[in-house]
């Protein structure tokens, strides 16, 4: 940023107008905007970065955080159950649905996070587990919700496993770009096998589950249902990630070479990760079924993946809590956006773009895996 | 039947390959998938739409020559297009060079939303109709009607081709992108100006996505915001199955993914036309895990 002069930014700027330019009939308006956002956001790049200030009161904030962590898990915990009671029902749906993508993206966060592995196509688990609940409540009514919620698992899991198998010996993108045809082929499955899934139109009147005679219909009965959930399943996967499996798969991920020198059956370590991922993920998709009552193929787009990897990242990468918070801030943050409703995904495409560039690590990157991630990058030049 | 449904998938496997070329172009340098670059093809494709909706006011003894205009409306848009590409790596990747790995690709992820939603608000959501042009009328000869756009599509695609490897093989600068993605460190030793070659990188990939845009948008004659999307998707998949990073087969995969699909479609079913690509893809990766061109696995982790 050290080269920065007036010709060198009238340039910059002209260039960007030139390439917008033939887009710009009715909404001329904003252009002075977007300029102005992008040279405030190089700006501040280079201001946030020097200034002694900034970095000093986020330093500070992030060890207290960390130094009271129980203290902030329960505190949350507490306004999250009791948020219900003052929030309208629009919002308490608002809500459910973060949860169940917080719990997609602590599902994910095991693969990619704590592994290593990156997942494209993660939606597809997402989709097996809804659909399964779906066939088996709803279009052929075979059993309750209790039954098919852990067969959703285990269908979801059983996926993972098929998958996993021929795809866990590639490596990086490789990997990465199967997952994403693995997430696409079950998508293209869902609309055309119309027997089964109903094709485009997917499932209908999909019950909500009842504790005995006692029935989750009300939005908020069901907000702390999936809240319930999503503690569990949070309290589960950060217990596993300081197990000897959780330890195992961030000693992969670090270095695979030397994991395996030690004993760690690397593959399938690799499997037993991404099973466990696709089982929550199964979950995950048969709460994301009975609070809709309705599933199609158009829930389970690439987009709907690329947000929960997105969660992942933001919210700091193998970070359990991180992951929730990114579900939380991407869900709840393009709410508030509704009222610029066309200019939403705009937006919120360029905050993604400027969140990566300030907090490339997320907003609760771990130390230890920050700066490990960082030594490896240096080594690579 | 059969040489029918080769050559409509070689017409969209000469821009599978164009796009293809830039995922491996960037990956060559960056070791980065660029994952805006469907979106910088789905600009190619309505700069085009723009361009030459202006024909018609164009004065009358330029309308004489359409082939040059749309020789000329390819070049401009293509043009634009590649400064798409250089701000995309100036603004989204320039300030994550060094970060973990999955932080541009979560950047390009936003700059692929951000890009649909700006086609999409200034363009509307509604498909565009590409205005009739040139060779629309189909030709038939041995039982295989083709038009003639189909010819000079096909034609062009692998001309390009053709540049980009003289391009990269022959001048000075193609050169720099050969050595910036063996070493980048190594390059910048020797004087490689390694910002440079990145920046020049993004731009010819830009400049053959924007070209295969177009000839899409004529060929298919409607386009749409969405359409970077399954482009994207299809042509990173050609540059997976020739061995990304690797130019020649980026190429061969993107000629190779169009033909799949093209006989997929026609002699099984067309609604599964997608689900060939990946089954391919996966069972590539599979057997021959670096692509089809790759070095060995390993080394390409």
């Amino acid at each position: 940023m050290n080269g920065h002069n007036l010709r060198h930014d009238l340039f910059y700027y002209l260039g960007m107008l030139l390439i917008c330019a033939p887009f710009l009939k009715s909404h001329t308006v904003y252009v002075p905007l977007l300029f102005l956002g992008v040279w405030g956001l190089r700006r501040f790049a280079a201001f946030a970065g020097e200034n002694r200030t900034i970095t000093g009161i986020r330093e500070q904030m992030e060890s207290l955080v960390m130094a009271h962590s129980s203290l902030t898990v329960g505190s949350i915990l507490a306004i999250a159950l009791l948020l219900p009671f003052v929030s309208s029902n629009y919002l308490i749906d608002v809500l459910t649905s973060a949860i169940l993508y917080a719990i997609l993206a602590t599902a994910l966060n095991i693969t990619v996070g704590m592994t290593g592995v990156l997942v494209l196509g993660f939606i597809g688990f997402y989709a097996v587990g809804a659909y399964t609940t779906g066939i088996l409540t709803a279009k052929f009514a075979l059993c309750g919700f209790w039954i098919a919620l852990p067969l959703s698992g285990l269908a979801a899991m059983l996926c993972g496993i098929l998958l996993g198998i021929p795809a866990l010996r590639l490596k990086g993108d490789y990997l990465a770009v199967v997952t994403l045809g693995f997430g696409e082929i079950i998508r293209i499955f869902l609309t055309n096998l119309n027997a089964l899934t109903g094709g485009p139109n997917g499932i209908m009147g999909i019950k909500r589950p009842s504790f005995g005679v006692f029935a989750l219909d009300h939005p908020r009965d069901f907000y702390w249902f999936a809240l319930v959930m999503l503690s569990l399943i949070v309290l589960v996967v950060a217990r596993l990630a300081n197990s000897r499996y959780g330890r195992a798969w961030v000693a992969i991920r670090e270095n695979e070479m030397a994991a395996g020198a030690l004993g760690i059956n690397v593959f399938r370590k690799h499997l037993l990760s991404f099973s466990i991922s696709a089982f929550l993920g199964g979950i995950a998709g048969s709460l994301f079924a009975v609070k809709q009552g309705f599933i199609s193929p158009d829930s389970f787009t690439f987009y709907e993946s690329v947000l929960v990897l997105c969660m992942v990242v933001l919210g700091g990468i193998g970070n359990v809590v991180g992951s929730v918070a990114g579900a939380l801030l991407l869900i709840i943050v393009p709410e508030f956006l509704r009222e610029f409703s066309l200019y939403r995904m705009l937006v919120f495409g360029a905050v993604m773009i400027a969140f990566m560039v300030f907090r490339p690590n997320g907003l609760l990157g771990s130390r230890l895996i920050t700066e490990e991630i960082k030594d490896s990058a240096d080594d690579d030049r | 039947m059969f040489l029918q449904h080769l050559l409509n998938g070689i017409t969209i496997g000469g821009s599978y390959a164009l796009i293809a070329l830039g995922y491996t172009l960037v990956y060559g340098v960056l070791k980065l998938i660029n994952f805006a670059h469907g979106e910088i093809y789905m600009i190619g494709a309505y700069l085009g739409f723009i361009l030459i909706s202006l024909i018609p006011a164009m004065p009358p003894f330029l309308q004489g020559n359409l082939i040059l205009l749309l020789l000329a409306v390819v070049l401009v848009a293509a043009v634009i297009c590649s400064l798409y590409g250089y701000y995309l790596e100036k603004i989204c990747y320039r300030p994550l060079r060094g970060a973990p790995k999955l932080t541009p690709l979560i950047s390009a992820l936003g700059a692929s939303i951000f890009l649909q939603n700006f086609v999409m608000i200034s363009m509307g959501a509604k498909d565009r109709i590409f205005p009739q042009t040139i060779g629309m009328q189909a030709i038939t000869m041995g039982g295989v009607s083709f038009t003639l756009l189909q010819l000079v599509i096909i034609f062009s695609s692998i001309a390009l081709m053709a540049l980009i490897y003289w391009f990269i093989n022959r001048t000075r600068l193609g050169i720099a992108i050969k050595a910036t993605s063996a070493d980048p460190y190594m390059a910048s030793l020797v004087g490689i100006n390694v910002d440079t070659v990145i920046s020049v990188t993004f731009m010819a990939g830009s400049f053959l996505a924007a070209c295969a845009g177009v000839m899409i948008g004529l060929y298919y004659g409607s386009i749409n915001f969405t359409l970077g999307y399954l482009g994207g998707i299809k042509a990173f998949t050609a540059a997976v199955l020739g061995g990304i990073g690797n130019v020649p087969g980026a190429m061969i995969g993107g000629f190779l993914l169009g033909v799949i699909e093209a006989l997929g479609a026609g002699y099984f079913s067309s609604e599964y036309k997608d689900v060939y690509a990946f089954f391919i893809l996966i069972a590539v990766l599979v057997f021959r895990p670096a692509g089809l061109l790759g070095k060995g696995a390993n080394e390409r982790a």
